[in-house]
């Protein structure tokens, strides 16, 4: 009995090592030789570090084209998602009206409707309009696919902060517009940026939607380039140390964000605004 | 004078929320609600590659549906995902719960580790994982084929994994639990904290063993957590249509392979069948909204608290 508790850390810290590991090998392999990776033997650390598989990888500029066009969909998804959620979030957390129930329950229903069962139909409209390789064209599917959640997420931010609050600053003076501008507004931060770090998220991975709206090459997002690059290299002898040179460019912004969301998710709640 | 002032401004509160929403029902009309409705439409018509020219669309009633029912290959598609999708989301919750009972268990350290591990691995974009793990599943120079070879008396004599649709899936699967467990054994662990110390330490010095704790106080208490977080994993398995496209991509391009996204994107893009593909997709579309309703009622109960 003694014992149990050191053997479950040794074990929680065994399947810790498990875990990580695909994410450390993407990483490690990254700084490995291409002549030292083509051994079949493979190489756990990448001793001789190199960064040739990242100058490799960005050489041909592709993935800089890349690069502007999941930046332009991502902050254009994020800009508008934020103000149509928050707009939609205060009318169903600070007021009952006819409609608010079926409103949420479409909100929760659209939430769920898979990409897979839609995209022909929005290929169809997009393509109708010209609007195939733009960003616009998928910046409309991806704001319909992401302000939902965004709507739900936002509701308890907005719900967390007390009217009361607000009615308070306006009794000493300041209009509904400054009260919520002064009072409300900065109480909301937290949620707005966890809400904003969820809609870049799922902007910048989004991989169905772009594959059937992006079909040209010069109009692809990380994601489609990513596998592009990877069903390139797979007619010759797949280079693998700049797959995943190219996979780790990819994927560090995402690790970084999704670290700070984490924490503010929790820490975003403004239960203690009025007792501190 | 104040009589009719307060009267406009509740006429003005009943209108506002009406005004906030209006950006948000338009574009979900526009992105979510037109597509549904085209596609409803669409299944009911005869609409091939003649159509793609602009020739008109017959209206053809449910004769793609019925022509859906009799076909043998569908049936093998929609099997293989559901099969796919139970298995895969009652494997990730049964690993996600031990792992949430593990750092509960061990010390702190030990749990920040975990901990970290799961939260890189959940935090790994869906194509960069995917890249890695075909990798790590190469004949040749992947580390899996590796490291069984070193198991006395295995030889795996460079096995293909993505060749046959067994070994395919059974790879697919892996990778899908390993990106889906974290988040089952975060909110299973989240579920877990809730419950009270002083509660157990009472059942204990009732003489409950470890088992008994864990069976009649534990489970119940965090019941609702496993229910939300299976049916999420349920509806989540329905739709990996990256996964299975990047596998196919690596091993074979053969219908033997295909999932009901990725036979949906084949019936849109190579045989240009749009009436077939949205006849498919509205399939698609219940199956998940039937899947959802439960999930979507316990929110609504939240919502209303």
């Amino acid at each position: 009995m003694r014992f149990r508790k050191p053997l479950l850390s040794a074990l929680a810290i065994v399947i810790a090592l498990v875990w990580v590991f695909p994410v450390y090998w993407m990483v490690s392999s990254s700084f490995i030789p291409t002549i030292q990776l083509q051994s079949f033997i493979p190489t756990f650390f990448p001793a001789p570090a190199t960064v040739s598989n990242y100058v490799g990888t960005v050489a041909d500029g592709s993935f800089f084209t890349a690069l502007g066009m999941s930046l332009a969909i991502t902050l254009t998804v994020v800009f508008f998602c934020l103000i149509f959620a928050f707009l939609a979030s205060v009318a169903i957390s600070r007021f009952r009206f006819r409609g608010r129930t079926s409103f949420v329950i479409a909100v929760l229903v659209v939430q769920m409707l898979p990409a897979e069962g839609l995209f022909i139909a929005q290929y169809k409209m997009v393509s109708s309009v010209g609007l195939l390789d733009s960003v616009i064209g998928v910046s409309i599917i991806y704001i319909a696919s992401v302000v939902p959640f965004t709507i739900w997420m936002l509701r308890g931010f907005v719900a967390g902060v007390p009217a009361d609050l607000e009615e308070a600053a306006m009794v000493d003076g300041l209009s509904r517009f400054g009260a919520f501008m002064r009072i409300t507004f900065p109480l909301l931060a937290p949620g707005l940026v966890a809400s904003g770090v969820y809609a870049f998220l799922q902007a910048w991975n989004e991989f169905t939607v772009a594959l059937v709206l992006l079909p040209s090459e010069s109009a692809h997002t990380l994601p489609l380039w990513l596998r592009g690059f990877v069903q390139a290299s797979a007619t010759k002898e797949t280079d693998w140390g700049q797959v995943m040179a190219a996979s780790t460019l990819v994927a560090v912004p995402v690790i970084i964000f999704f670290l700070i969301v984490q924490g503010r998710l929790t820490s975003g709640l403004v239960s203690g605004a009025v007792k501190g | 004078m104040s009589a009719i002032t307060s009267e406009t401004a509740r006429r003005r509160k009943v209108r506002a929320p009406y005004f906030l929403l209006i950006p948000a029902i338009a574009i979900l009309l526009l992105g979510m609600g037109y597509p549904v409705v085209w596609q409803i439409v669409t299944s009911l018509q005869q609409y091939g590659l003649a159509q793609q020219f602009g020739k008109p669309a017959p209206f053809v009633g449910i004769d793609n549906y019925v022509e859906l029912a009799g076909n043998a290959d569908l049936w093998w598609v929609v099997l293989r995902s559901l099969l796919f999708c139970v298995v895969t989301a009652f494997l990730t919750l049964a690993i996600g719960s031990l792992l949430a009972l593990l750092m509960a268990a061990v010390n702190k350290a030990a749990r920040l580790i975990l901990q970290i591990g799961l939260l890189l691995a959940w935090a790994m974009p869906v194509v960069a994982a995917m890249t890695v793990w075909i990798w790590l599943f190469d004949r040749r120079r992947g580390v899996v084929n590796y490291l069984l070879d070193m198991i006395p008396g295995v030889e795996m004599n460079r096995f293909d994994w993505l060749a046959q649709p067994s070994t395919f899936f059974i790879v697919a699967s892996i990778i899908v639990i390993w990106m889906s467990v974290p988040f089952v054994a975060f909110s299973i662990y989240a579920g877990l904290t809730q419950v009270s110390d002083e509660v157990l330490e009472a059942a204990q010095l009732d003489g409950a063993t470890g088992w008994q704790r864990f069976w009649f106080i534990i489970a119940p208490m965090i019941r609702p957590v496993i229910a939300i977080v299976l049916l999420l994993q349920l509806i989540w398995d329905l739709r990996v249509f990256t996964q299975i496209t990047m596998l196919k991509d690596a091993g074979s391009k053969s219908g033997d392979f295909d999932l009901l996204g990725t036979y949906i994107y084949k019936l849109g893009t190579s045989s240009q069948d749009f009436g077939m593909a949205s006849a498919v997709s509205i399939l698609v579309l219940a199956l998940t909204i039937a899947l959802s309703w439960f999930y979507i009622r316990s929110l609504l109960k939240e919502d209303a608290q």
